[in-house]
């Protein structure tokens, strides 16, 4: 078993990462210049540090699926952005927001690197104003900030309910300058399709052009892929519709670990289903919980009621409401973490107080808000979210609750790096969702954004130069006329064509919906040993339906939505029984991964003694079982507690 | 809660198989559309129903630009029935829901249409243009690092509002394809207007405001003639006040030449 080397720096926490900057290899000016970096996908982390690569001189070859970088997934994100800059004056410090960040990862994220996030969070904040992005500010002119889920101090920063459209534009207008500058090649419509690798490193990328249809390799001295989550294996999920994990899959068959895929966040507050056509949930941001209450009928003659349309919830008295949040753990109450709150909406609407038509939905109220604070600063606050729930449900939230029932939303688990940021193998790195460094089993909202931003501004622009500090020598390749380049070409071209044969008669939506339904129904927000046996099971017998009857109709080479779609879905259907089997062997209850074999009172019991690791998984070849590394994870600056968020203390 | 009810639906739908080729209104029928089902996801039941039956429809499924389906993405486009994202207000077709059609209906499905804009295939329209347009100068000039704390300039809120206004745009292209001169002046306005109300973009108001304008002009952009309708079609209400400190930026500019 190959070893697991986090590299994380000696010495104390605090000091950890400034030791690393202070010893660690430069490249100099002019030797930028004969060095190219890749970076695949264009979201936060990917447009931040294809800017800042390109703003020290390195040159850089930018990749993304989208018709331009700017409309990455980041863009959807609401709520905010976290930074330990205490403002507010109310007890925040890096080590607090790292303190939160572990404990709301569930104790399964490593030290080092979740310090180091916290550490440079403030500079994330300073950069992203200096950009010129409009966060939310005071009649003082200062900023302002909110409060969020797991966290008992306002260190939240925001821009309406469009917190990461406006960093997300941020740093594509940072990577335009350097577009612009010519220091950066940006190719739009184009898929990345596999890693290119000469004498165990990564050198470069096989890309297909989505227009085009042209399958053509880039050489670059490293890789960084931020091609983002993976949540999108359930097929209905908050993500965005083409949000993918196949890049990561790609790598993942060329040798780099796949850490922690089961660790999957169910998100609390999203619009319910409305119908089998449903193509994506989408999500009502975390914020709402500041002044929505939560609750269900106390009577279940209520809640059936209310499922038949015959009363509506704001006939229903006080008394007779029931706010499980506020009442079963007083001291955070609304704003419990997101994996207990779904958790919870679950245990409600499976006891039968569902509050819709399809019995799957609870109420988000905010009538006590609209009393307490008047309805012109609810809508201060919320109103583009209330205007966006009213356009998809046709329902007022100003007068009567907004439903909610939880979703697939974000991916902790990913590809394993070190505390470099750098997977298994060589030279290829990964950065934001797409990695699994620093949420453990659960994420704490508004810190997505963050470490997106902080591993592209101020992490990859550091530890990448460590790795090249020793390239600048390796003269630039010519895919034409390397022999390494030519034979990944021709696999794609190979693997694309064996697609394009299976000519059967189901559509690439229909494969997508039923490995969705075996997700969701088995490897969802409950999981028993049973259900993961059968979710793989099932997984492996509709992977070979699909090799069989997938039909793509089209050529190769032109545009082919239909191709792209089976491109992704054929790794989605690898990735869906990784995250099982990763399920299956955790037998345990953390963060978001939930075993019902593993609670205590209906709590998630965590088994620290058996599973206090990163499970990062090696591919063996297909249809064999990868094996398990882990990468124990030496708790040595905090003290590992249950997590509790029933008492202030 | 609206209703759920079914719907029965005549699409005409552009389809055109390249950037070269002469497209033509195809006819389809669909049935049993939800009236809780997004426009999107009619055009996902269409695509299906085109997929499984290649005899009756060798032209294959519709390609149309789409990704986040929650409005912010800016990827989603169509003239549907003769109006940009359709027939409601402040939305992308994204966000546009069947319970804005009525039963029996014909549904005229277009792409932008707009010079700057060319289609691509069917209903996917390319829009580089834009982002051109960005490159030549829509940022403040800042690398990473060695930037004063965030709260070290105070900003007023009012100015701070304005600017998340205008930072709004999605970059959809509406406001071209629906401008009778094919201006992106709104687009444009709404970049020039954020940076140049903040103390951070003010700095490289007049070069920024010239280089996109000119970029702009490049690209064979019409004129703006103040006609409103980009305002009137932007999903996000990005508002012409917008074009109007675009010009102010503009002359300001030339004049300091």
């Amino acid at each position: 078993m190959a070893q697991l080397d986090s590299k994380i720096p000696e010495g104390d926490l605090k000091d950890k990462w400034t030791n690393y900057k202070e010893h660690q290899h430069l490249v100099n000016p002019a030797n930028k210049r004969k060095i190219d970096i890749i970076v695949v996908g264009t979201g936060l982390a990917g447009a931040s540090a294809a800017a800042s690569f390109a703003e020290m001189g390195f040159k850089v070859k930018a990749f993304c699926y989208q018709d331009s970088p700017r409309r990455a997934h980041s863009i959807a994100a609401q709520g905010g952005i976290n930074a330990a800059k205490n403002y507010p004056n109310d007890g925040d410090s890096v080590y607090r927001l790292f303190y939160d960040t572990i404990k709301g990862g569930d104790y399964r994220a490593r030290e080092a690197n979740v310090y180091r996030l916290a550490e440079v969070s403030n500079s994330i904040i300073d950069q992203c104003v200096a950009q010129g992005v409009p966060f939310a500010r005071e009649y003082g002119g200062l900023l302002a900030n909110r409060s969020f889920g797991g966290a008992l101090v306002s260190r939240t920063f925001y821009a309406r309910g469009q917190t990461g459209q406006q960093l997300l534009l941020g740093a594509y207008s940072a990577l335009s300058r350097q577009i612009g500058l010519k220091n950066v090649e940006m190719h739009t419509r184009c898929e990345m399709m596999d890693l290119v690798m000469i004498d165990g490193r990564c050198r470069g990328i096989v890309t297909r052009d989505l227009l085009t249809g042209e399958v053509k390799s880039h050489f670059a001295h490293c890789v960084v892929l931020a091609t983002g989550g993976y949540g999108n294996v359930y097929f209905l999920s908050t993500n965005a519709m083409g949000s993918n994990g196949s890049a990561a899959m790609k790598a993942y068959r060329k040798g780099a670990y796949f850490a922690n895929p089961c660790m999957v966040q169910i998100h609390p507050t999203c619009i319910p289903q409305h119908g089998d056509f449903q193509s994506k949930l989408t999500l009502m941001s975390e914020s709402l919980r500041n002044d929505g209450r939560i609750w269900v009928p106390k009577k279940k003659e209520d809640a059936e009621k209310l499922r038949k349309g015959l009363i509506k919830a704001s006939q229903i008295k006080d008394e007779d409401r029931y706010f499980y949040l506020e009442e079963r753990y007083p001291a955070f109450g609304n704003l419990v973490p997101r994996d207990v709150a779904s958790r919870n909406a679950k245990e409600r609407c499976d006891a039968g107080f569902g509050v819709n038509s399809t019995g799957n939905a609870v109420f988000l109220d905010f009538k006590y808000a609209i009393e307490r604070l008047g309805k012109d600063v609810v809508e201060q606050r919320y109103g583009n979210l209330f205007q966006m729930y009213q356009k998809i449900t046709d329902t007022d939230p100003y007068k009567e609750p907004m439903m909610i029932y939880p979703a697939i939303h974000y991916t902790m688990g990913g590809l394993w790096v070190d505390y470099e940021l750098s997977t298994t193998v060589p030279g290829l790195f990964a950065a934001g969702e797409c990695n699994f460094s620093d949420h453990g089993a659960n994420r704490l909202g508004a810190s997505a954004l963050m470490q997106g931003l902080a591993d592209g501004y101020f992490v990859l622009p550091y530890t990448v130069q460590e790795y090249l500090a020793d390239q600048f020598n390796v003269p630039r390749i010519n895919p034409a006329e390397n022999e390494a380049f030519q034979k990944a070409e021709a696999d794609v071209k190979a693997y694309i064509n064996k697609l394009m044969s299976i000519k059967g008669k189901e559509s690439v939506d229909s494969f997508h919906k039923r490995l969705g339904n075996i997700m969701w129904n088995n490897v969802g927000m409950a999981r028993t040993k049973q259900s993961l046996e059968t979710a793989i099971e099932e997984i492996q017998k509709l992977r070979q339906e699909f090799w069989q009857n997938v039909r793509i109709p089209g050529e190769a080479n032109e545009l082919n939505n239909e191709l792209e779609k089976a491109n992704r879905v054929a790794d989605f259907l690898e990735l869906g029984e990784l995250i099982a089997r990763d399920a299956l062997h955790r037998n345990e209850s953390c963060g978001g991964h939930f075993r019902e074999e593993s609670q205590d009172n209906g709590e998630a019991k965590r088994d620290d003694a058996n599973f206090m690791y990163v499970g990062a998984w090696e591919y063996k070849g297909e249809n064999q079982a990868p094996e398990l590394h882990k990468e124990d994870l030496n708790y040595q600056f905090i003290k590992v507690q249950t997590r509790n968020y029933k008492t202030g203390k | 809660m609206s209703e759920n009810k079914s719907l029965k639906l005549t699409l005409k739908v552009w389809r055109q198989k390249n950037r070269q080729a002469k497209g033509e209104f195809k006819i389809y029928d669909v049935e049993n559309i939800s009236t809780e089902a997004s426009f999107l996801e009619m055009m996902d039941i269409l695509n299906e129903q085109l997929v499984n039956d290649p005899e009756k429809y060798p032209e294959g499924p519709v390609s149309f630009d789409h990704d986040c389906r929650e409005g912010i993405c800016g990827m989603c486009s169509l003239f549907i029935n003769g109006r940009a994202h359709g027939p409601d207000d402040a939305i992308t077709t994204c966000q546009l829901h069947m319970r804005k059609f009525n039963d029996g209906d014909t549904i005229t499905i277009e792409p932008w249409r707009s010079g700057g804009f060319p289609v691509i295939k069917d209903l996917m329209v390319d829009r580089t243009a834009y982002d051109k347009i960005m490159q030549a100068g829509g940022f403040v000039s800042v690398s990473t690092g060695g930037v004063p704390d965030a709260n070290a300039i105070p900003i007023s809120k009012v100015d701070a509002d304005e600017a998340m206004d205008a930072a709004a745009c999605i970059g959809c292209g509406a406001c071209a394809a629906t401008c009778k001169n094919g201006s992106a002046m709104l687009f444009v306005s709404a970049k020039v207007s954020q940076l140049a109300l903040l103390p951070q973009g003010k700095v490289e108001a007049a070069r920024r405001a010239k280089a996109m304008v000119a970029k702009m002009d490049e690209l064979g952009f019409g004129n703006c003639t103040n006609t409103g309708a980009c305002e009137l079609e932007c999903p996000k209400q990005v508002s012409i006040s917008h074009i109007a400190r675009l010009n102010r930026e503009f002359l300001k500019a030339n004049i300091q030449d």
